[in-house]
């Protein structure tokens, strides 16, 4: 046994035959997963695919659920919710610095999301950008090793979400966290990540690494193959005539 | 201007009509010192009616008879010591009622075994008027003061209880979940999810308790007491001195606003990060 070597190649978050059902009705079976250390994977797949589920397992917030299998994630892991969930009793570094301290690192935190000044807002006054910056600051400010991140630009506008995707890549370089992005949208999925799962039937339906160099853009014609791919599997086909 | 209509004229005769507003159905702005508006009427009124003898003074004593009698009652008789009195009731009750109130709703709100204890007790004891109780206290703790504070205590605990604990169990689940990610302790999680949530709906309670405390009062001191101010105003109906009644009357309207009024700015205060959503 050699404890530092196994730590290196050991990946950051393992699923093997995760289960999990909910009222009789099977929404993960037997998922194997692994995600390497410093990796950015996006999760695809339908409404009540069993993504959200995915997460929140990993996430380790499903309590009451029926499930069984073997997880394994990092210490430090933060999440990216849809809604910003920022407490609106607390002014936005408040909020940043929930459940650890270090103003100095919370401040340092809010300037990289591009939230330098506003610390003493409360959240109300936050647009909905915004709001999700500081949430992104509140999970960055506790190092996290894996970023977990539920649909978390699915409540922006289109004019938002770009910019929220060029900020979201940028931190990854700067942290290098393992990420996980549950999202519904193909193009973000593959703007974003390096490797796309498709989630159907309860399983791992489509590993997909993306070998495409950052900044990507919507419109390279390469992408457009992956993408073509990724609808299929998640059974739609587009209708080009 | 002009330049603008002919062009739109020509394009367009019938959408060059200046665009109208449409009829207001909000009531509009407010009147300055509205709240007052009405109550000086009213007092106009009653000292009009008494300067012009439409009122019977021995039923309705006109304004200033009354502020003398107060004036009077203050430098030459018992009022001072009576508020005193009275004053020192309801904040004993109040304040054993608050702090019930508090400690039961938390120990309901944040533990399943505290719940099952408590919320139906309380629940029950609320289906019995509370001024009802006073016969069977008056046997337990005798006719001198701990029955009142007693009484004032459980008319103030229950909606506070009541408010408290409907706010925690309100408290929005995506919250708890918040929490649990980021890694709260339990202790941090009450203090600093728990409990700021549930402020909105304790202030509702705790305005409920103060004019709660005065009521509990009032009734108390006229039927059960020996001193202060509710006593001051029974007597004065045997000796049908209408205008000690509504000096008395006055005393508990000061006091009703001055607390709902403390209540208020201190909820104002805790509160602030609410006053964006309405601005």
């Amino acid at each position: 046994m050699a404890p530092h070597t196994e730590q290196l190649t050991r990946p950051a978050v393992r699923l093997r035959g995760l289960t999990r059902s909910f009222g009789g009705r099977t929404v993960l079976d037997g998922v194997d997963l692994d995600i390497p250390a410093g990796q950015f994977v996006a999760l695809l797949g339908h409404s009540g695919s069993g993504k959200s589920t995915l997460l929140r397992a990993v996430a380790g917030l499903d309590h009451e659920v029926v499930g069984s299998g073997q997880l394994t994630a990092p210490e430090r892991v933060s999440v990216v919710f849809q809604d910003s969930r920022l407490l609106p009793w607390r002014r936005v570094l408040d909020n940043v610095l929930l459940g650890t301290d270090g103003e100095d690192r919370g401040r340092e935190a809010l300037a990289e999301v591009g939230l330098a000044g506003r610390e003493r807002a409360w959240p109300n006054e936050l647009s909905g950008g915004e709001a999700q910056r500081a949430a992104l600051a509140r999970s960055l400010v506790r190092e996290p090793e894996l970023l977990l991140a539920d649909e978390p630009f699915g409540a922006l506008d289109a004019l938002t979400r770009i910019r929220m995707h060029a900020l979201l890549r940028e931190l990854w370089k700067r942290h290098q966290p393992s990420v996980l992005l549950v999202t519904h949208d193909v193009d973000e999925a593959i703007v974003l990540a390096d490797r796309v799962l498709v989630l159907e039937e309860g399983r791992i339906g489509l590993d997909l690494t993306i070998d495409r160099p950052h900044p990507r853009s919507y419109r390279d014609p390469l992408l457009g193959e992956y993408r073509e791919r990724l609808l299929t599997a998640l059974g739609v086909t587009e209708d080009h005539a | 201007m002009s330049a603008v209509t002919t062009t739109v004229a020509v394009a367009a005769p019938e959408v060059s009509t200046e665009v109208r507003r449409r009829r207001r159905l909000s009531p509009g702005r407010r009147l300055p010192a509205a709240r007052l508006v009405g109550p000086v009427l009213l007092l106009a009124l009653w000292a009009a009616a008494s300067a012009a003898g439409r009122l019977d003074p021995a039923a309705v004593p006109a304004p200033w008879t009354v502020v003398r009698t107060g004036a009077h009652l203050w430098t030459a008789g018992t009022l001072p010591t009576d508020i005193l009195t009275s004053l020192g009731r309801a904040a004993s009750g109040f304040a054993i009622g608050l702090g019930a109130g508090v400690l039961l709703a938390l120990a309901a709100g944040l533990s399943r075994t505290g719940e099952a204890l408590i919320d139906g007790t309380v629940n029950l004891n609320r289906a019995i008027p509370t001024l009802g109780l006073i016969p069977l206290f008056i046997l337990w703790l005798g006719i001198g003061e701990s029955f009142k504070v007693a009484i004032i205590a459980i008319v103030v605990y229950i909606p506070i209880y009541l408010n408290t604990h409907a706010a925690l169990a309100g408290i929005d689940h995506r919250y708890v979940e918040l929490a649990e990610v980021q890694g709260l302790s339990r202790f941090a999680f009450v203090r600093q999810i728990v409990i700021p949530g549930a402020l909105p709906g304790f202030f509702v309670g705790l305005r409920l308790g103060v004019t709660g405390s005065w009521l509990g009062l009032v009734v108390l001191e006229q039927i059960n007491a020996t001193s202060g101010l509710g006593y001051l105003m029974f007597q004065a109906q045997n000796y049908g001195q209408s205008d000690v009644i509504l000096v008395g009357l006055v005393v508990y309207g000061v006091f009703g606003l001055v607390s709902d009024s403390a209540a208020r700015l201190v909820e104002r205060r805790v509160l602030s990060w609410r006053r964006t959503l309405s601005s």
